[in-house]
């Protein structure tokens, strides 16, 4: 019992803030919690009737459930496609409706999927949770990356400008078709953060440089490394697999929430069903003990930037996205801020030594909660940053041991004068 | 014994010169008019308040802190001096407000640092977002300074005219004042040999009896009133405010002081270099506008270049003179 209350203590204050931030929301913000399960062929049932009459009529009212959700997802790979029809009422209707699903939604594998503010916030917060996994690693080292914003822009780029000349038929594969092609840009994006990450790792453990500094390189650089690959351009594009990323639906959940599931999954089989959690802790604790221990330091350090770097790269795709389109200046802009607020909201300490990648997950929760609230309240975005400061400044005073101690001690001398009079 | 041998210490910011020497050479031999005085002055004119910025950023970074929020609280000032102008306020009450506002919000991230021992990155970081979210609640949109006579005055009056179309502006004149003050400041004051104390090694610095707490304190009030002084700078220079302006400054500060030859982790370094080191930063861009054919994003890839290779140097010299302390 007591073992168990000290393994979740890092979490309470964290969920305390999230717990009273979601009751602020049940009593002062209508229809918070309302979670609707939108299913696919129900509207296309109620519509059905209508298909013999006017073919072109329920593809049009089919996508209008969706319109206020993202009505310009657009298509599905094609896969898709066939579990829906597969469910669908009418089969005589098929042939038509067809090729107005692939335009029309996105989505769902099984035709179902939840639609609510919660799930929202799970969506939107994706990218810093993605992030924040990474980061809790590096910190957990003692180190930190603040280049992750730049990496994100990075992956965002090289992937636009990849599907882009792919569309345009300017690169080795556009004959797969776009509902495969689509995969070069991602593993591109993909590789290129992990060089990222590897370019870090390289200056830290390689080099001995404090990471703060060497990643401050990589940050001022980053952005201008992405506008040269965009030639300053915003690149949008709608090749519906890299859409799917951010804003496709699978199981219910928005697919990003899967790949945020994932990755925490096999985050944290590989830390704490293997050694490398220890050794990522240890090296964090006293890094020359690690080493007379017969720890790989350094490399164990070195791993930490790449997972970082790649981490960071899956965040700039969900970016891209999301917005359709890769925009080197905004991409990522302090999200690196956000992901080490999560990190040490999620009761990682910054010295290392302690990671907690759930507690990381619950942080940027709690950040996208408060930011989606704000939004909520009608709050102008960029006021959202005032409040969130002054959260980030009280969580961090309560996990502070000093700051308990003092309110403790007031409280013990107050109780103490009571005592005497 | 070496009498001769040139300080270690004077290195890197010997190399910092060598660089803006360099990278000046490069663009007279290049460019015609580039070695004009014009484009000197400007390039004073151009980057006063980042200068005026970077000096509170190298204190803290003196005393092994960081400072974020440099940039947000220079937007926040000009907004907030152009929107008290445009209702009718008196400029210098303006200025003075902003000046104490930057002052007390400095204190208190220095407070919060030193006495919740919270990491100075992550305080900075939140007063950012906060001072950032302040501007936008101040206005939303630019503010442009019309008619003023104070700001009127700062323009006309107070520059002197070197020769025909030279003219030394009032803000590279206080650039130049406060660098002057800061670099005797730290050099020759007690807060400032405290300042390189704690940066070295905190804990001997409280053995020895320093004021820890008070110095940083102290250290990071000024760097607030530098960041807001360099807004007040930045309203002049513009003739206006806007809430958007100077996002990611503090990086370019940052770079600033590591290019200028001071060690990220503190105790090392001269507040004399930030002033090389910020003119580094605004030769390679007036390079880069005279060159015309560049795209402007290298100068990005330049500057984190250039800090690569200052890190590099201030690393390997960590090395050396580590080994010859063992040695001796």
């Amino acid at each position: 019992m007591n073992k168990t209350s000290n393994r979740f203590r890092h979490l309470v204050w964290p969920l305390v803030s999230l717990a009273l931030l979601l009751l602020f929301n049940a009593f002062f913000t209508d229809n918070f919690f309302k979670i609707e399960i939108k299913k696919q062929d129900s509207a296309q049932t109620v519509q059905a009737p209508a298909v013999p009459d006017n073919p072109p009529a329920p593809g049009t009212s089919w996508i209008t459930p969706e319109n206020y959700e993202n009505s310009s997802d657009s298509a599905e790979a094609a896969a898709k496609t066939v579990d829906q029809a597969g469910q669908a009422a009418q089969a005589a209707a098929e042939p038509q409706q067809a090729p107005e699903k692939n335009d029309g939604k996105g989505v769902s594998i099984f035709g179902y999927y939840l639609y609510g503010t919660p799930i929202d916030i799970l969506n939107q917060g994706a990218k810093v949770m993605v992030l924040a996994i990474g980061m809790t690693l590096v910190i957990a080292t003692g180190g930190i990356d603040i280049s992750v914003g730049a990496v994100m822009a990075i992956a965002g780029a090289i992937a636009a400008l990849l599907i882009s000349m792919l569309d345009a038929g300017s690169f080795p594969g556009a004959s797969m078709g776009p509902a495969i092609y689509w995969i070069i840009p991602v593993v591109a994006a993909l590789v290129l953060a992990t060089l990222a990450g590897f370019w870090n790792g390289m200056l830290v453990a390689g080099f001995g440089i404090q990471p703060m500094v060497a990643t401050l390189v990589l940050m001022v650089a980053g952005r201008g490394v992405a506008q040269l690959i965009t030639d300053g351009q915003i690149i949008t594009f709608d090749n519906p697999g890299l859409v799917f990323l951010c804003n496709g639906h699978a199981l219910f959940l928005p697919f990003s929430v899967w790949i945020v599931v994932t990755m925490y999954v096999v985050a944290g089989l590989l830390t704490r069903k293997t050694a490398l959690g220890l050794f990522i802790e240890s090296v964090g604790n006293n890094e020359r003990a690690s080493r007379y221990a017969g720890i790989e330091a350094r490399r164990i350090k070195w791993l930490t930037y790449v997972i970082c770097g790649f981490c960071a790269g899956v965040a700039g795709l969900l970016a891209a996205s999301n917005i359709k389109c890769a925009d080197s200046n905004n991409a990522g802009l302090y999200l690196e801020l956000d992901a080490i607020l999560a990190t040490v909201i999620g009761g990682t300490s910054m010295a290392g030594g302690r990671f907690f990648l759930s507690g990381s997950l619950v942080g940027a929760i709690l950040i996208q909660t408060l930011t989606t609230t704000m939004y909520m309240k009608n709050v102008s975005p960029a006021i959202v940053a005032v409040p969130k400061a002054m959260v980030v400044i009280i969580v961090c005073l309560l996990q502070s041991p000093v700051f308990r101690a003092k309110v403790l001690s007031i409280f013990a001398s107050k109780a103490a004068k009571g005592g005497v009079q | 014994m070496k009498k001769f041998k040139f300080p270690m210490r004077y290195v890197p910011i010997s190399a910092t010169i060598l660089v803006f020497f360099v990278v000046y050479l490069i663009g007279i031999i290049s460019f015609d008019n580039f070695g004009s005085p014009k484009v000197f002055l400007d390039l004073f004119v151009d980057n006063a308040y980042l200068g005026i910025a970077a000096i509170g950023t190298a204190l803290v970074i003196l005393t092994g802190g960081i400072d974020l929020s440099v940039g947000s609280i220079i937007a926040f000032t000009s907004i907030l001096i152009a929107k008290m102008i445009e209702s009718g306020c008196n400029a210098l009450w303006a200025i003075a407000l902003a000046l104490a506002i930057g002052i007390l919000f400095g204190m208190l991230q220095g407070w919060l640092i030193h006495c919740f021992s919270l990491p100075p990155f992550l305080v900075t970081l939140a007063g950012m977002f906060f001072v950032r979210g302040c501007g936008f609640i101040v206005s939303e949109e630019s503010i442009p300074i019309k008619n003023d006579r104070v700001f009127d005055f700062i323009q006309n009056d107070l520059s002197i005219t070197l020769s025909k179309g030279l003219h030394l502006r009032f803000i590279v004149m206080l650039y130049i004042a406060v660098l002057i003050i800061a670099i005797i400041f730290s050099q020759r004051t007690r807060a400032g040999r405290s300042i390189y104390a704690i940066g070295d090694n905190e804990l001997a610095a409280t053995l020895m009896g320093i004021p820890v707490g008070r110095t940083k304190i102290m250290t990071y009030t000024i760097a607030g009133f530098c960041s807001a002084l360099a807004g007040v700078v930045y309203a002049i220079y513009l003739k206006a405010g806007n809430p958007l302006n100077c996002v990611g400054l503090e990086m370019d500060a940052i770079a600033a002081v590591v290019i200028g030859g001071t060690l990220l982790t503190g105790g090392v370094g001269y507040v004399f270099g930030s002033l090389f080191g910020v003119l580094v930063l605004g030769l390679i861009q007036t390079l880069i506008i005279f060159d015309g054919r560049i795209n402007s994003w290298w100068t990005r890839i330049i500057v984190g270049l250039l800090v690569l290779a200052f890190i590099f140097m201030q690393n390997l010299i960590t090395k050396i003179s580590k080994s010859k302390s063992k040695s001796h």
